[in-house]
């Protein structure tokens, strides 16, 4: 599978175009993102990278759509951010993209299959189907055996990858990583990047957020910003799958 | 067809529910000193309610024993000199009275004067004192008062004064001893007296006097032969008690009888009167407004208690908020429409409110039992005294609840995940 912005292979899942956020601080204004150009398409690996101010996390919270550009326009599996009202901003969440946090944001003294199942408590599923999906979710990263484990009873990887099968549950077209391994040591690091690499080889697209260059090598394509603008956006051989 | 599929879809309201049962089970002692004020509020307002409906209830069931249409005229205070003599010393109220009075047909429905005389009744060997009553044929009307056995004496045995009587079933029990009493003659002050019939038995009055201890003669034989009354006019007829027909209004037949009264007693206008009319209904709700006003201080009281519980709800509500700032902010993150925050912490509240007021409903039966024990007051336990209660425990937790889930529903969901 193809997947970097040159060979464009059709309609992009994501197409930010003249992409601005600015924000006014008393009387300046200023500019979170500026001119956001970009394209990420269905089955891409990509690393977003940035110092912090750079626009990364804006450019993030947009491409969870959850906020709205100031001027430009964001359309995400085709529909367009920018107009939308914060209930249809939900369910496009809901249904389309997966979130995995820093620091896993799992709810505690709650079972991992009842974490999993969070997604899947906004959708009109019957609660078979909910069970099936989180069930299947949780045997996809690993944890089988590990359902009625609450988050204290899991290792720091295990809450992870939790928090990975809850992002799946729901069967998105994206998941957005936000410094997935940034509270983990580097074997388990190494492990859930992996296991990320192979969903991302099963089709679905995953867009992380890292300031490490070893996650980011992982990556197909690295894109970095700086001062709200896109400053390097280039294809890159995966090392994803080696380990 | 978008707005209906994203109407549909949603959190459930048993999902909620569990959520927040999940919450305040997690901070138990916070919930439950949280619905104590919810707790006392309810609990306060069943015990105010539960006394002043009972003290209703009595004050309803004492007019109905008097008959919330009788009104009873007496004679007033006298003048001797230019001073006034006291109750009943003015110039009695006679026969002529009664009759005047019992031709206002069309207001009143029954009439009877009733003069009043201790006696010892003696049959056998046994005897008994008692209280001998000289009244009208239509005296049991008045006082809505069947007869048990035998009969009522006739308007023409009681114009003619006969000898004949109707007796309590205190008196069958103290004289006859289980016999049968109709047509046995007893003595009355030595005058011999046929017994005729026996008054329907209604216990102790609202003044723990036994009512069943009694004896009804025709007024004129009571007067000529019982009392004997030497300082009165021969045809005194005591204290006139009327009846009025059930449909009209007591206050308007009140005025109306007043006026008659004043004319065939000559009163001046301007003139004070001197006779009283009595409207029992009206003196037992006078009586009974320093319960109603201990009951309105119990509501007040218990409205305070509620506003302080539901204040405490809101604050606990913020509390609760603020600290899962961060699920709300994941719960949106990964679908949940404002709507789905707004319903889960007002779910959150209702139940709240609902523990609260079921708590408070248990607090105050006991509390109201305790009440009654204590201060041998008349209680009246209601379920929609209790149903009201509860519903008005998740009322005001919905009320307060509202600002603080309002708040949650309005968080924006980067902020609330970064959140610390």
């Amino acid at each position: 599978m193809s997947a970097t912005a040159q060979a464009d292979p059709g309609p992009a899942l994501v197409q930010g175009r003249d992409l601005c956020k600015r924000y006014s601080m008393g009387s300046s204004t200023i500019h979170a993102l500026l001119d956001v150009n970009i394209d990420i398409h269905e089955g891409e690996l990509l690393a977003i990278m940035g110092p912090s101010g750079s626009g990364k996390s804006t450019f993030m919270n947009l491409l969870g759509a959850l906020d709205t550009p100031t001027s430009g326009s964001l359309t995400i599996a085709g529909r367009e951010i920018a107009t939308m009202g914060s209930d249809e901003r939900s369910r496009l969440r809901n249904e389309t993209i997966g979130f995995v946090f820093q620091q896993f944001m799992l709810l505690a003294r709650t079972s991992a299959l009842d974490n999993v199942k969070l997604p899947l408590m906004y959708t009109r599923l019957d609660s078979s189907e909910k069970d099936k999906r989180a069930r299947s979710a949780l045997e996809r990263v690993g944890l089988a055996e590990r359902m009625d484990h609450t988050p204290s009873q899991l290792s720091g990887g295990q809450q992870q990858r939790v928090a990975i099968a809850r992002a799946l549950v729901n069967h998105p077209r994206m998941i957005l990583a936000d410094e997935p391994t940034g509270a983990l040591d580097t074997a388990t690091s190494e492990e859930i990047m992996g296991l990320l690499g192979a969903l991302n080889r099963e089709g679905v697209t995953v867009v992380l957020v890292t300031h490490e260059e070893e996650i980011a090598a992982c990556a197909r394509r690295v894109v970095r910003f700086r001062d709200g603008q896109i400053v390097d956006d280039q294809a890159q051989s995966s090392e994803v799958g080696k380990q | 067809m978008k707005e209906r599929e994203s109407a549909a879809r949603g959190i459930q309201l048993s999902a909620s529910l569990i959520i927040a049962l999940k919450a305040i089970r997690t901070n138990a002692v916070r919930s439950t000193l949280t619905m104590l004020g919810i707790i006392i509020g309810i609990g306060a307002a069943i015990v105010s309610v539960s006394i002043s409906q009972g003290a209703g209830q009595q004050l309803q069931e004492q007019i109905e024993s008097f008959g919330t249409h009788v009104l009873q005229v007496r004679p007033g205070s006298g003048f001797f000199g230019g001073r006034r003599q006291g109750a009943g010393t003015a110039r009695p109220l006679t026969d002529r009275d009664v009759e005047a009075i019992a031709a206002l047909s069309d207001q009143v429905e029954a009439v009877s004067g009733r003069v009043q005389s201790a006696a010892t009744l003696v049959v056998a060997g046994r005897n008994w004192p008692t209280t001998i009553q000289g009244v009208g044929a239509d005296f049991a009307i008045t006082q809505d008062r069947g007869i048990a056995d035998g009969r009522n004496f006739t308007r023409a045995e009681a114009r003619r004064g006969a000898t004949v009587a109707l007796i309590g079933q205190t008196v069958v029990n103290e004289l006859f001893n289980g016999g049968d009493p109709i047509g046995a003659r007893i003595r009355i002050n030595r005058t011999p007296v046929t017994v005729i019939g026996v008054l329907e038995e209604i216990g102790a009055s609202n003044f723990g006097q036994d009512q069943d201890d009694i004896v009804w003669m025709p007024l004129a034989a009571v007067r000529s032969r019982i009392s004997r009354d030497s300082g009165s006019v021969p045809d005194n007829a005591g204290a006139i008690t009327i009846k009025v027909w059930s449909d009209l209004d007591v206050l308007a037949v009140e005025r109306e009888i007043e006026d008659l009264l004043r004319l065939r007693r000559d009163i001046k206008p301007g003139a004070d009167d001197d006779f009283v009319v009595f409207n029992f209904a009206e003196f037992i709700r006078a009586r009974n407004e320093t319960e109603a006003l201990l009951g309105f201080l119990l509501a007040a009281f218990s409205a305070t208690s509620l506003v302080v519980g539901g204040i405490g709800i809101m604050n606990i509500m913020l509390v609760s908020v603020t600290e899962r700032t961060r699920e709300i902010g994941l719960r949106l993150a990964v679908g949940a429409r404002q709507r789905d925050v707004l319903t889960q912490f007002l779910v959150e509240a209702t139940v709240l409110g609902l523990i609260g007021g079921v708590v408070g409903m248990l607090v105050g039966v006991a509390g109201t039992y305790l009440a009654a024990a204590m201060g041998e007051f008349p209680i009246l336990i209601s379920p929609w005294t209790l149903g009201g209660a509860v519903g008005i425990a998740i009322l005001i937790a919905v009320f307060f609840g509202y600002y603080p889930a309002r708040r949650a529903s309005r968080l924006n969901p980067i902020d609330a995940l970064r959140f610390e």
